[in-house]
């Protein structure tokens, strides 16, 4: 088993003609992901990619059966498509797009609250099971079916992590991307705790950075609920205080998000914290 | 983005925020009529700059007569203001808020900001107004008030009375209280802010509330749809290599180091500073090229780096995804060719097409390096910036 997706899993793409939506909906299709159709308004009863085009979410649902959408739509648009998505009663949304205002992700996390849609992103790769279901921009090669679960806040680093435990042999069983947001979908923990019941799972690669609180709570989570082996790296030891690195969600104010602060945290909750991206794959290897 | 105090405090006007009487000027002529016009016994000076801690910097002058304030004034226009939080070289002073004075009984604090843990918008007070709050906070977490506002049901007058309860207002000073968390509120809202400070809010000695200075931060990904706001960006007060990068869609970040840092993604760019200090070396910058590089935005990335002459190696690390390391390894050629390079620059690739990228990169008689893996490029680059110091 793996979390989130799998090879069932039905997949529509919103901002599914654009250029981002068609790079990616052909690299996703390759990959062998069950891509069922697509959404752009006004393109209804078109054909791309040799798949369906729809003008709404609640007609492609009703028409494909799908329970996972991954949206490419502009940022001012894509607080719109992820309730869109919600509304149509999609399970699992994955929202690649970067550079939401955070008040829009304000009210779409208060609309959200009791749906039971989950949703990923935004800002961030996506999320992928290894020779299942490729559902992002992630790219699919460097990937190998397995037991290490991978969740980090980063796609780049995301990917070093997927690279060096496909290289020490050890494959991944899920890895999700949560994205560089300040206010985004699914946390540390909700990825942690499914990865804790995951069978498949074997040990986990967490990889945070400076900002916000959730490196914390994961770390009290860790220590009162995951049995299984982790490794977490904290990007950001050397970001200057006030600035904003790269991600919106990568800052330190006040004193508080610091690198520091995360990995004596994590450490006192005896997690194995790595100095080095470099060395993830080898250290999760020893944990096994 | 970041606005000045005179800006910040036009927006406040505008949401029946109650600032003190001034006007903003350029010049030391200027500044003595504003004083004449504002009437009065005591004025107080201020250097516009994107900083805090102008108090103690020397940027905040009380003046006892309109001489005095152009005699300030001509000091401080054309200056540089170093504050705690400007660094060394510190930011220009080409412009002043010349304000009236008020008798201030007692210095609040109040704010409006967006809180990550709990998804809200949350207003903070503390009655030890004019501290650094973050200080307050620390040292006696119990004198700051919080209150959460419901994205859906809005900012409600009760929390609005508990704030003025908890910081001992009375009487009229309630519904004044009250007024302004409501035009905080609409303005953080019609302007997509990231948070609003006043700091001091004073309690003047009959009693009213005033906003004595005012800070505004918007959010960067909103900015594009308020061109009243974005009109009122400064350059002068931002790093000019920070702004040339954005212009280009580059996310670029000035160090104090002399290792070039070239990276696709911010989560990798800053694993990779953190890895050449690592090492012994030390970040000349953060630069994260993106995920869709192309030649055009190598090329530029690589100029911003070079723009900065206490570089003395650069470190190109690229994970390529949808993007392929050849065709970086292609970038990166026509940029060194272009640019000149003079210093060493070690490149290490990985991932799609990483091999075909490396063996662009061999022989080329260029000082190139190309590293095998990420450990090793890191150790190269700091060995090779120290034998160049």
């Amino acid at each position: 088993m793996s979390i989130l997706i799998n090879k069932d899993t039905k997949v529509i793409c919103q901002g599914f003609t654009g250029k981002q939506g068609t790079f990616h909906s052909r690299q996703t299709l390759d990959y062998g992901t069950q891509l069922v159709g697509g959404v752009t308004p006004e393109r209804g009863g078109e054909t791309h990619l040799g798949l369906p085009v729809f003008n709404t979410v609640e007609e492609a649902v009703s028409r494909t059966g799908a329970d996972a959408s991954v949206i490419y739509v502009p940022p001012f648009y894509a607080a719109d498509a992820i309730l869109e998505a919600v509304d149509a009663g999609i399970k699992i949304i994955v929202c690649i797009t970067e550079g939401i205002p955070i008040l829009h992700m304000l009210r779409v996390k208060a609309a959200m609250a009791g749906t039971g849609a989950l949703l990923i992103g935004p800002n961030c790769p996506g999320v992928i099971t290894p020779g299942e279901c490729k559902i992002g921009i992630m790219p699919g090669s460097i990937h190998l079916p397995g037991s290490i679960g991978i969740v980090s806040r980063s796609g780049t680093l995301t990917y070093e992590s997927v690279d060096q435990t496909t290289k020490q042999g050890l494959g991944q069983s899920t890895c999700v991307g949560i994205g560089g947001d300040p206010i985004h979908g699914m946390n540390f923990v909700d990825v942690l705790s499914r990865f804790q019941a995951d069978e498949q799972t074997k040990g986990i690669v967490m990889v945070g950075e400076i900002g916000g609180g959730e490196e914390e709570e994961a770390a009290e989570y860790i220590k009162a609920h995951v049995t299984k082996p982790v490794v977490a790296y904290i990007a950001g030891l050397t970001a200057p205080s006030g600035k904003r690195m790269g991600h919106a969600g990568a800052i330190v104010t006040g004193g508080k998000g610091t690198a520091e602060g995360k990995v004596a945290a994590l450490k006192a909750a005896g997690i194995e914290v790595v100095n080095s991206p470099t060395d993830i794959g080898l250290a999760m290897k020893r944990c096994l | 983005m970041n606005i000045h105090e005179y800006q910040a405090k036009q927006l406040f006007r505008d949401y029946k925020i109650p600032v003190p009487d001034g006007k903003q000027t350029a010049t030391p002529e200027g500044a003595e009529q504003i004083a004449k016009e504002l009437g009065g016994d005591s004025w107080v000076v201020k250097a516009q700059v994107h900083a805090g801690g102008r108090g103690k910097a020397g940027g905040v002058k009380l003046a006892k007569n309109p001489a005095e304030v152009a005699e300030f004034s001509r000091s401080m226009l054309g200056q540089r203001l170093v504050t705690q939080q400007t660094g060394a070289e510190g930011l220009p002073i080409n412009s002043l808020l010349i304000e009236k004075t008020y008798p201030i009984k007692r210095e609040l604090y109040l704010s409006a900001l967006v809180d990550r843990g709990s998804e809200r918008i949350i207003f903070i007070a503390s009655a030890a107004g004019g501290m650094d709050i973050e200080t307050v906070a620390h040292e006696s977490p119990e004198r700051i008030i919080s209150v959460q506002v419901s994205p859906a049901a809005g900012l409600q007058a009760y929390q609005c009375r508990k704030m003025a309860y908890a910081l001992g207002l009375k009487g009229a000073q309630i519904k004044a209280l009250e007024k302004i968390m409501f035009g905080l509120y609409d303005l953080f809202l019609a302007k997509d802010a990231s948070q609003i400070e006043i700091n001091p809010l004073i309690e003047t000695q009959n009693g009213d509330l005033l906003a004595l200075d005012a800070k505004i931060n918007f959010d960067d990904n909103a900015v594009a749809i308020h061109p009243d706001i974005l009109a009122m960006k400064d350059p002068a007060q931002e790093d000019a290599k920070e702004n040339r990068a954005q212009q280009f869609g580059l996310n670029y970040i000035t160090l104090d180091g002399n290792i070039g840092c070239m990276v696709n993604g911010a989560g990798l760019a800053m694993a990779t500073m953190d890895l050449v200090k690592l090492k012994g070396g030390r970040p000349a910058n953060f630069l994260d090229v993106g995920g869709g590089t192309t030649i055009e935005k190598v090329s530029e990335a690589f100029k911003l780096i070079l723009s900065d002459h206490s570089v003395k190696a650069v470190l190109v690390n690229i994970f390529g995804g949808i993007v392929q390391c050849d065709i970086i390894a292609a970038g990166i050629l026509a940029a060194v060719e272009e640019v000149h390079v003079a210093v060493p620059v070690v490149v290490r690739l990985e991932g799609t097409n990483a091999e075909q990228g490396r063996a662009l990169l061999s022989n080329t008689g260029l000082n190139l390096y190309a590293a095998d893996d990420l450990d090793h490029a890191a150790e190269q680059v700091v060995a090779l910036s120290e034998s160049a110091a």
